[in-house]
């Protein structure tokens, strides 16, 4: 009897422990698929909690740190990405006749890195080499012929590919090569967006990636509470309660949050160069918080006669809004690209 | 009938039957062109429509940057309809009604997108006499990125709210290799379009070394073919492509002294009208004087030589043109025979696809882009291009803004240095 687990918690330990589509539909029933209804739903959601506490804890580490720190944490995930992508539609006895093909894999990827933060944190490279005038002269040289160096580099790649195509291997390799360049498009665009965000201030990483873990334990908590009605076929386990509810959650927390983070201006303050000291600086406008006072059809019970909301907290409903509605999109996609491919993340028993 | 390479990138031409069947049956002595009875007659024909197709492309570049911008968008649409189709099977395609709208979807926003990105300054410098429609353009250009997104992600929703139970697999190669055959197809256009607007130099240069170099290997393979290159291509030969690699650079050295003479060629455009173009010529195409060595001048005429600094460019675009572009048509012929395709589409009867024709010039435009990014225009930093662009690129309150802080800073290093 497979273990039914809920759905995520954090998108770094997304973990969807499906069968076969075909045995799923053939043998269980609705009802049991329904985290509600589980037997053992509280002792895993015991297991649960505490690796979320330490990963928690680990990433609030990280966001102390600093930006340069938080930087290395995005590239090392990035690796470990790009390792499990590269390998998953890999054939190993295919392999074995194409001496030196993985490496071509790593050759783009080293392109790609390159390409990618040279080109954000080019500018930031050359303000924090600004006092050692031969490293000036360098950095500035070699900020200037990135793009043709990184150009070079994929062509070299490319050549190298064309020249090991080998006969009745082509479909195999054309194949793999296009792999290459879906995954590392898919890992480079949203890892280079996260690092340009937060040099921009670590506001807004830390906001929109605790939305995403908000709506996830939301959702979970009110499946497990009020779950009845199946969301969308390809997950089985989300329910339109917990949508919802997850809905409204984020959006409130998103609100609240916004606040909360606005005044440390750690969080709120962007980074021109990669030193790791500590940062000073007039946060903006849309950190400052503007007083409005409370409309006459509030309740009597309610506290304060006049709120201050910064203009940033309009903002954080906005990307509340799209981390419960859209976010949840890259989950499905995920679980149907996993059926598609019939990869199978469970090693526990499975019937 | 054996026909060799090509001749121009538009008349790519192989009649190859699958691997197999061509190892086992032919000897390699049989493949060169040199040995070829009927050779003479298809090259007549090849020649007559070669000379139709350089014509016709003479009268686009005639008729200015707008157009050739519309022909590369033409020939874009009818590449992503031949790569589209493809990989697509038919028995699966009735399932699933609405699949191919999503294509054209994903197509329309990377339209959208690229084009967008590149000529939205061209776009507001066309509409300034117009108050309104320039305020309209301006917030258009604005939020042009996020509109693009939207409309990406509405794609995205949409693909995943159609997944359909069975289907999965060839649903998703579907929408990886919709993706990318779009990134193939909007990088190299997008690049091209983008040196365009910079001087049409900046492409037909670049263009027409492509098809010099088809028909100087073309012509080395049928005269002096024997050695052959590469098992990709099997008509190619190193006869011809060393021959061809000297006529290119060569050519590459004295057309760009010839194009260079041309205002219409040479001056980028900063609008989207068709009119005449009056321009500053660029420090690139000033000739320079060289004068000639002691024994050279005894020989020939000239006692001096007027060689524009653009031309030592060019001679690089030359080089790239004859080593590298070319492994654009070895991807192509290795793509057709892994998935066991002949040509890429049959638009032009008995000569294949219009992508059979493009695929040295793909390579060789994104390499034209990066070149013209990377030494022409950051060469060109001078008080005239800075200023120009301060103009095009920023707004009233922009470039007050950046007198004010320019104006302290000067102020700042003249106390420091006092």
């Amino acid at each position: 009897m497979a273990m039914q687990n809920g759905s995520s918690q954090t998108p770094w330990v997304r973990h969807r422990r499906h069968s076969n589509e075909d045995v799923q539909e053939a043998s269980k029933a609705n009802e049991t698929h329904l985290l509600v209804n589980d037997q053992n739903k509280y002792r895993s959601m015991l297991v649960r909690a505490y690796s979320s506490v330490w990963m928690i804890g680990g990433f609030a580490l990280i966001i102390y740190m600093g930006h340069l720190y938080i930087t290395a944490m995005i590239v090392v995930i990035q690796i470990f990405m790009a390792r499990e992508l590269f390998n998953l539609l890999r054939r190993a006895h295919v392999d074995r006749c194409l001496p030196g093909f993985r490496m071509l894999n790593w050759h783009f990827f080293f392109t790609a890195m390159l390409f990618v933060y040279g080109r954000i944190l080019g500018q930031r490279l050359v303000n924090t080499v600004t006092s050692d005038k031969v490293l000036y002269q360098l950095v500035s040289k070699l900020i200037k012929y990135q793009m043709i160096a990184c150009y070079s580099l994929y062509t070299a790649g490319f050549v190298w590919f064309i020249l090991t195509l080998k006969k009745g291997m082509y479909k195999y390799q054309f194949g793999q090569y296009a792999w290459t360049h879906m995954i590392l498009i898919v890992v480079f665009t949203q890892s280079a967006f996260t690092v340009a965000n937060i040099f921009e201030g670590v506001f807004w990483f830390l906001l929109p990636a605790t939305l995403i873990v908000i709506n996830d334990i939301a959702a979970y908590f009110f499946g497990f509470f009020f779950g009845r009605t199946p969301l969308i076929k390809l997950s089985p386990k989300k329910t339109w309660e917990g949508f919802i509810g997850a809905s409204f959650t984020t959006m409130i927390s998103a609100f609240v949050l916004a606040n909360i983070m606005g005044r440390f201006q750690w969080l709120t303050c962007p980074r021109k160069d990669l030193s790791t000291s500590w940062l000073q600086c007039d946060p903006g406008p849309l950190f400052r918080p503007e007083y409005y006072t409370v409309p006459k059809w509030f309740p009597e019970w309610f506290p304060w006669k006049e709120m201050a909301i910064m203009p940033v907290q309009w903002h954080a409903l906005c990307l509340g809004l799209f981390a419960s509605i859209i976010a949840p999109f890259g989950g499905f996609f995920a679980s149907g690209f996993k059926r598609a491919f019939k990869i199978k993340v469970c090693n526990l028993k499975h019937s | 009938m054996q026909n060799s390479g090509s001749q121009t990138p538009r008349v790519r031409h192989r009649k190859r039957s699958s691997e197999g069947f061509q190892e086992a049956s032919k000897a390699n002595g049989s493949h060169l062109l040199v040995h070829d009875q009927n050779k003479y007659r298809s090259m007549l024909i090849r020649t007559y429509s070669t000379v139709w197709m350089i014509g016709g492309f003479a009268l686009v570049i005639y008729l200015g940057h707008l157009y050739i911008a519309a022909m590369i968008v033409v020939i874009q649409i009818f590449m992503a309809k031949e790569l589209f189709n493809l990989l697509r099977r038919s028995h699966e395609d009735r399932q699933l009604p609405g699949f191919r709208m999503l294509n054209w979807h994903f197509f329309f926003t990377a339209m959208l997108f690229v084009y967008g990105r590149i000529l939205s300054q061209q776009l507001v410098n066309t509409v300034t006499t117009d108050m309104v429609l320039y305020k309209l353009v301006s917030k258009l250009v604005k939020y042009h990125m996020i509109a693009c997104y939207a409309l990406y992600i509405a794609g995205f929703v949409w693909f995943i709210v159609t997944l359909k139970k069975k289907m999965y697999k060839y649903q998703f190669s579907q929408y990886a290799w919709t993706h990318m055959i779009l990134i193939v197809v909007f990088t190299q256009s997008a690049f091209t379009v983008a040196n365009i607007f910079e001087g049409i130099f900046w492409f037909l240069l670049p263009a027409t070394l492509i098809v010099i170099n088809d028909i100087a290997a073309y012509i080395f393979g049928f005269f002096f073919g024997r050695t052959p290159l590469i098992k990709l291509s099997p008509k190619k030969t190193w006869e011809g492509f060393i021959g061809a690699s000297f006529t290119t650079m060569i050519s590459a050295f004295l057309l760009a002294s010839i194009m260079g003479r041309f205002k219409w060629l040479t001056c980028p455009r900063k609008d989207l009208s068709t009119g005449w173009l009056q321009c500053d010529p660029d420090p690139f195409f000033r000739p320079e004087y060289y004068t000639l060595p002691r024994w050279f001048s005894q020989l020939f005429p000239w006692k001096e030589v007027a060689i524009m600094p653009v031309q030592w460019h060019a001679l690089c675009l030359g080089l790239f043109a004859s080593i590298i572009a070319p492994f654009g048509g070895f991807f192509a012929s290795g793509f057709k025979r892994a998935f066991k395709i002949k040509d890429f589409g049959d638009s032009i009867p008995g000569h294949g696809g219009i992508t059979d024709r493009m695929d040295c010039q793909m390579v060789m435009a994104v390499f034209a882009y990066i070149y013209h990014q990377s030494f022409v225009v950051a060469m060109n930093l001078s008080v005239e291009t800075i200023l120009g662009q301060i103009l095009m690129n920023l707004t009233l309150e922009e470039q007050q803004s950046l007198f004010m802080k320019l104006g302290q800073m000067i102020n700042e290093t003249m106390t420091v240095q006092s």
